[in-house]
């Protein structure tokens, strides 16, 4: 047997409750390096809670969480950056008033005599961004005045500036078209490719399908399977996600005909 | 996207034949050029519901050419010398207005902080004989001590600022009341340094020539080695005209002030620490880590805490800026009349110091506005005072004025804001 490296990131035995109503119930995960981990769950199943735990936006009430094999705790959103874990999240988490670079760079500006070096940060902006996308947007407009999938771009954008090695994506490409979706799983790919481990949440099994080594499957806040994306049939990891585990539907998932 | 797009250069074209006839058509062009740009770049900033200065300036414009139709005596230097002092009070006041307003919050305790400040520092120097160095920087950190305990307090409980300052209104007024005592009003020593905070004048001509230098340079070294570096680093920088511009107009301006100001008693004291005020503070906001806080907490608070902002820190810090500049704007208005009494720091002071803010240009629903919004709200709202006093307008149309000025700011905001939203969504 070979002897493999602990997962990046483990997640054991994870509640989260907001109130009484419990909405996380002992969730297991494990992200690896160079691996791409689809989660996956209908709406309301807890997938951006859960991503909320592990981005320490809202920390897990009970369970434990390794990285890389050793017990860490993740209270706040510094502790998991400093761990190098980087989040796109569902709500993008943006500054509408600040410009592009300043989103970019919020909390972790660069600085020059002590002042903020914005002409470093936009020369940085401009370089991550072509890296991106082939329709940089206005650097210096207002957020708010950008397009929802541009606005999209720049969170992509902002997760990757701490250089990362757990990036978590919530739903990245529900606001793109098809070119520039087109590129943010390309972008993907080139990060498993780096070594990164990435946690993709998406509705769409084509996505899934071809870009996910492996798929875990939340329900009513639970675990509901984990799939190996190339060897398991579709059928049965749409049945794990509607709860319908036997009597597989013959037609294709509505969800993968929206394109 | 399309105002972005860079000009096409039609330069090139032209042949080596570099006459002199050639050069001077190339440089025509070349203005032009600088010209349509910047046209361009406006055109951009309007549509997207970036207006800017644009507002107040034109408001300001006017209210000048009307007054001075009115009564030929309104823009002479000596009103206008005493404009430049008036505003200083209730502008400090409004500076850290615009300070709370980025958060998009609203501070109502501004008044009563700066009358309390103004009593202790009468208290302390008149009634006890307590030095008056010493007096002020008591004045001036209670200012600072009350506006940090209003925004701790707003960001431990979350209660809305305008609720926190509101119960602070009426506390700090209190307190002033019983400080202040039975004897109600105390006159300040007339040759003391408070009095010359707003007495004092640099009668040297040289000094507000050279004040305006200084600033002439700094903006042009600004802008000039900003433009090197970029250009250096391979990336798009301002044509040198533009340099030219935007220095032209702070060395118009200022060398402009600087004649008219010798024209009367020279440069007030006052408005060389209020303009080294704003200038200082808009550095910090626009070009430090705490000022892009600041503006970012103004926009989405969840956002700033997820980038792990110090969300309690920054709310305290702008309250705290609020109420010192409060207290050193109450100082202010203490040394113009040379008193200070029950009513100091009441009426129409906190409204003013609010709608100063306003008409400068700082948006009431946080993150878009600057410093110097608020000595051009200032600008305005004095000016209507002062002219309609010239006027022997009664005080009642300057209210509904001062009032009608404002609520066009408020619009002109909330259209901004829309238009901005608008568009994003396209
Ligand atoms: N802050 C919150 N307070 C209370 N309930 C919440 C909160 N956030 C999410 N929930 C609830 O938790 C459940 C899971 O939500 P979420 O994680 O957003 O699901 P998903 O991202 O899978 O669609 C939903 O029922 C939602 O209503
Ligand atoms: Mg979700």
């Amino acid at each position: 047997m070979i002897l493999l490296p602990p997962p990046l990131l483990a997640l054991h035995g994870v509640c989260k409750r907001f109130g009484v109503v419990e909405v996380l119930r002992d969730i297991e995960l494990e992200i690896h390096a160079g691996e791409v981990l689809a989660l996956l769950g209908d709406n309301g199943a807890g997938k951006s809670t859960l991503v909320k735990v592990i981005s320490g936006v809202a920390p897990a009430d009970q369970g434990s969480i390794e990285w890389e094999g050793r017990p860490v705790h993740i209270r706040r959103p510094q502790d998991a950056r400093d761990l190098g874990i980087a989040t796109v999240y569902q709500d993008l988490a943006l500054c509408g008033g600040l410009d592009v670079v300043g989103n970019l760079f919020l909390g972790r500006e660069i600085r020059r005599f002590g002042f903020l070096d914005e002409v470093e940060m936009e020369r940085r902006s401009t370089q991550l961004l072509e890296r991106l996308t082939r329709s940089i947007p206005d650097l210096r407009g207002p957020l708010v005045s950008l397009s929802s999938g541009q606005r999209q771009t720049v969170a992509i954008a902002r997760s990757l500036l701490g250089d990362p090695r757990v990036l978590l994506l919530d739903e990245p490409t529900a606001a793109l078209g098809f070119e520039q979706t087109t590129e943010v799983l390309d972008l993907v790919d080139r990060l498993r490719d780096q070594g990164l481990g990435v946690l993709l949440i998406s509705h769409n099994m084509g996505d899934v399908k071809a870009l996910a080594d492996r798929a875990a499957v939340l329900r009513l806040g639970r675990n509901n399977g984990f799939f190996d994306v190339s060897t398991t049939p579709q059928e049965q990891i749409i049945s794990s996600i509607t709860g319908a585990t036997d009597n597989v539907p013959r037609r294709p998932a509505h969800r993968e005909a929206e394109w | 996207m399309k105002g972005m797009r860079d000009m096409p250069d039609e330069t090139r074209a032209d042949s080596a034949a570099a006459t002199a006839k050639a050069r001077q058509r190339r440089a025509g062009r070349a203005v032009t050029r600088a010209l349509a740009g910047w046209i361009a770049v406006r055109r951009r900033m309007l549509s997207a519901g970036e207006l800017g200065y644009l507002p107040v300036t034109l408001v300001l414009v006017a209210v000048w050419i009307i007054f001075q139709s009115l009564n030929s005596s309104f823009l002479s230097p000596r009103n206008l010398s005493n404009l430049s002092v008036d505003i200083v009070g209730t502008g400090l006041i409004a500076v850290g207005i615009v300070f709370v307003l980025l958060l998009g919050e609203l501070d109502l305790s501004v008044g009563s902080i700066s009358g309390f400040a103004a009593a202790v520092f009468a208290v302390l120097n008149v009634n006890n004989g307590v030095p008056e160095w010493l007096a002020l920087i008591a004045a001036v950190l209670t200012g600072t001590v009350a506006g940090t305990v209003q925004g701790y307090s707003i960001a431990r409980t979350r209660v809305p600022a305008f609720v926190v300052t509101l119960a602070g209104l009426l506390t700090w007024n209190g307190l002033m009341l019983v400080i202040l005592g039975t004897s109600g009003t105390v006159n300040l020593d007339e040759n003391g340094l408070i009095a010359h905070l707003t007495s004092y004048y640099f009668t040297n001509a040289g000094v507000a020539y050279a004040v305006a230098a200084l600033a002439t340079a700094l903006v042009f070294l600004a802008s000039y080695l900003n433009r090197r570096r970029r250009m250096a680093l391979g990336m798009s920088h301002l044509p040198l005209h533009t340099v030219g511009v935007r220095t032209g107009v702070v060395a118009v301006i200022g060398f402009g002030s600087a004649y008219l100001l010798n024209q009367f008693q020279g440069l007030p004291l006052a408005l060389l620490i209020f303009l080294a005020t704003v200038a200082g503070l808009d550095i910090v906001l626009r070009r430090t880590h705490y000022g892009r806080q600041v503006y970012a907490l103004g926009s989405s608070v969840e956002a700033a805490r997820r980038a792990s902002l110090g969300v309690t820190g920054v709310q305290t810090a702008v309250l705290a800026v609020s109420g010192t500049l409060a207290a050193t704007g109450g100082l202010f208005l203490a040394s113009r009349i040379t008193s200070v009494s029950q009513n100091s720091g009441s009426g129409v002071l906190l409204l003013n110091a609010i709608a100063a803010a306003v008409i400068g240009g700082t948006s009431l629903f946080g993150g878009r506005g600057t410093t110097w919004s608020a000595v051009l709200g200032m600008l305005v709202i004095q000016s209507i005072a002062s002219g309609m006093a010239l006027t022997d307008t009664p005080t009642a149309v300057q209210l509904v004025i001062t009032g009608g000025v404002l609520f066009a700011a408020v619009v002109i905001d909330s259209l901004s804001r829309h238009t901005q939203q608008a568009h994003g969504r396209a």
